[in-house]
C-alpha cells in the first residue's frame, strides 16, 4: 500500500517526474498569465474608489497568496524530511526557500508601488506589511541557516526546524487586517460567503493565481532537478542520467 | 536523580560558572545602558520627544542586550564536550534545555528588568509606568531567553553563529517589541495597557510551553 509513496521518496522518480511536469506548468503558467493579464488591464471594469490603479492588485496579490503558500510548502516539505527522515522533504524545502522569498519581495515592491498613488506613501507601518516583511527576514534566516553548516544533512535539519518554528508567523499575516485595524483593506476574496469584489474583477485574479501557482510549480521542479543533481552527485544514476 | 534535583543542580551550576566571571555579567548590563544613552545623544533629546520615543528606545535596547548573551548558553558547553556529557547524563536534553535557559533568564532578563529603572528615568519615563513597565519586561525577556534558546541551539555547532543568531531570533522576537512597547507606552500615556499586556503573557505561556521541545530537538540535531 505504501510502495506509492516510498516511490515518490526516491530522487531518480523525482528528477524524472519534475522533468516530466516542467513544460505542463510552464504552458499552462504562459496561458493563464497572459489571459489573466489581458483580462486585467483591459476586460476587467476599473474602480469607482481606485480608478485603474486597482489593477496591481493582479499581480500583488496572487504574489502574497504564493508567499504563504510557498513558506508553507517549505515548512511541511522540512517536516516532513525531519519526521520520516525523507531527503526528497529536505530538497523540496531547499528548492522552495528562493521562490518563496522572491514572491515575498514582489508583493512587497508591487504594494508598496501600490500604496504611493493610494495611501500617499511607498511604506506604512501596518500590521499587515510588517509581518509579510517578517516573512521575508525569516525566508532569509532558512537559506542562511542551511547554507552555513558544512555537513549539509545537519543545514537541512536545522533549516527545516527553524521553518517550522517560523510558521507561527502565517496565519498572523493571514488575519493581521482582521485582527487589527489596519490601513491596508480587509480580505475581499477569501472569506466565508460571498466574495465582496465583483466578478467581472475576480476571475481575472483567479486565472492569474492559476497561472501564478502554475509559475511557482514549474520554477519549483526546475529548482528541484537541479538540487536533486547536486545532491546524489555521487549516485550512479545520475552519471547516467548526466551523460545522455 | 530525579529531573527536579537535576534541574536545580544545572541552574545552580549555571550561576556558579557566571558569577566567578562578574565582568562577563555586566557586559550586557553596560551594553543596555549604552545603547540608551545613544538616542538621546543622536537624536533631540528634547523631553517631549524622548519620552515618546523611551518604550521603544527601551525595548529595543533590552532586546539587543540579551543577544548578546545568547550566543555562550551553549557554547562554551558544547566546545569542550560537557553538553554531551550532560545529554548522556539520562535527563533528556528538555531538562538541559529548560535549566539552561531559566539561568540565563536570570542572568540576562531578570538584570536587565532590574536596571531598567535606571534607564527609565534618564528617559523620563514616570514612576506610575514602571509597573507595567516591569511587568511587560519579565514577560518579554523571559520569552525572547525562550525564542533565543531554539536559536542558539540551531546555530551551536557553527564557527560564525552570532550574526546568523540574531537574524533567526529578531523576526522572532518582533512581536515581543510591539507589544511590549506598546503596554509601555500605554503605562506612559495612562490608559490601559492590560490588552498588550495580556498579548505578552500568552505568547510567554505559548513559547514556555512549546519552545523547550523545539530547542531540545535544535540540540539533538546539531550535537549529533
Amino acid at each position: 500500500m505504501w510502495t506509492w509513496f516510498y516511490r515518490l521518496a526516491s530522487p531518480p522518480f523525482v528528477y524524472r517526474t519534475a522533468g516530466v511536469l516542467t513544460p505542463w506548468f510552464l504552458t499552462v503558467a504562459a496561458a493563464a498569465i497572459g489571459c489573466g493579464t489581458i483580462a486585467g488591464l483591459v476586460f476587467a471594469p476599473p474602480d469607482y474608489q481606485q480608478g485603474d490603479a486597482f489593477r496591481m492588485i493582479y499581480v500583488h496579490v496572487p504574489s502574497a497568496w504564493l508567499s504563504m503558500m510557498a513558506y508553507t510548502t517549505m515548512a511541511v516539505a522540512g517536516a516532513i524530511g525531519l519526521i520520516w527522515r525523507i531527503k526528497m522533504g529536505h530538497a523540496v524545502a531547499a528548492a522552495t526557500a528562493p521562490i518563496g522569498a522572491s514572491f515575498t519581495l514582489a508583493a512587497l515592491v508591487s504594494g508598496s508601488l501600490w500604496g504611493r498613488p493610494m495611501w500617499g506613501t511607498y511604506w506604512a507601518w501596518d500590521p499587515r506589511l510588517t509581518s509579510e516583511l517578517i516573512l521575508l527576514f525569516l525566508y532569509v534566516g532558512v537559506v542562511s541557516l542551511r547554507s552555513a553548516f558544512e555537513d549539509p544533512g545537519r543545514g537541512d535539519r536545522a533549516a527545516a526546524l527553524l521553518g517550522i518554528v517560523g510558521v507561527v508567523n502565517i496565519p498572523i499575516i493571514k488575519y493581521s487586517v482582521v485582527w487589527w485595524n489596519s490601513l491596508h483593506q480587509g480580505a475581499t476574496v477569501a472569506k466565508i460567503g460571498k466574495p465582496e469584489i465583483t466578478g467581472s474583477m475576480l476571475w481575472p485574479l483567479l486565472v492569474m493565481f492559476l497561472g501564478f501557482i502554475c509559475f511557482y510549480g514549474a520554477v519549483l521542479c526546475m529548482r528541484l532537478r537541479g538540487e536533486v543533481l547536486n545532491r546524489e552527485r555521487q549516485a550512479a544514476w545520475v552519471r547516467e542520467a548526466v551523460k545522455s | 536523580m530525579s529531573a527536579a534535583r537535576a534541574l536545580s543542580l544545572l541552574v545552580g551550576r549555571e550561576l556558579r560558572l557566571s558569577f566567578r566571571r562578574p565582568d562577563q555579567l555586566l557586559q550586557p548590563l553596560v551594553f543596555f545602558l549604552i545603547v540608551t544613552t545613544m538616542f538621546p545623544l543622536g537624536l533631540n533629546p528634547e523631553a517631549s520627544l524622548l519620552k515618546d520615543m523611551a518604550p521603544g528606545v527601551l525595548w529595543t535596547a533590552a532586546l539587543l542586550s540579551s543577544l548578546l548573551s545568547l550566543e555562550s548558553m551553549f557554547k562554551g558547553d558544547a566546545d569542550d564536550g560537557t553538553l554531551e556529557q550532560l545529554a548522556l547524563s539520562g535527563h533528556g536534553l528538555t531538562v538541559i534545555v529548560i535549566g539552561k535557559t531559566a539561568a540565563h533568564w536570570l542572568l540576562s532578563g531578570a538584570a536587565l528588568v532590574l536596571a531598567s529603572p535606571l534607564v527609565a528615568i534618564a528617559l523620563g519615563i514616570p514612576g506610575a509606568a514602571f509597573g507595567t513597565m516591569f511587568a511587560s519586561l519579565t514577560l518579554g525577556t523571559l520569552t525572547l531567553s525562550w525564542l533565543g534558546a531554539i536559536g542558539a541551539a540551531l546555530t551551536v555547532g557553527l564557527k560564525r553563529g552570532n550574526v546568523l543568531l540574531s537574524l533567526i531570533v529578531l523576526p522572532l522576537a518582533m512581536p515581543l517589541l510591539i507589544f511590549g512597547a506598546g503596554a509601555t507606552d500605554r503605562a506612559i500615556s495612562g490608559t490601559d495597557a492590560a490588552g498588550a499586556l495580556y498579548f505578552l503573557g500568552s505568547l510567554c505561556v505559548f513559547t514556555c510551553t512549546l519552545a523547550p521541545f523545539a530547542a531540545s530537538a535544535a540540540l539533538r540535531i546539531t550535537l549529533e
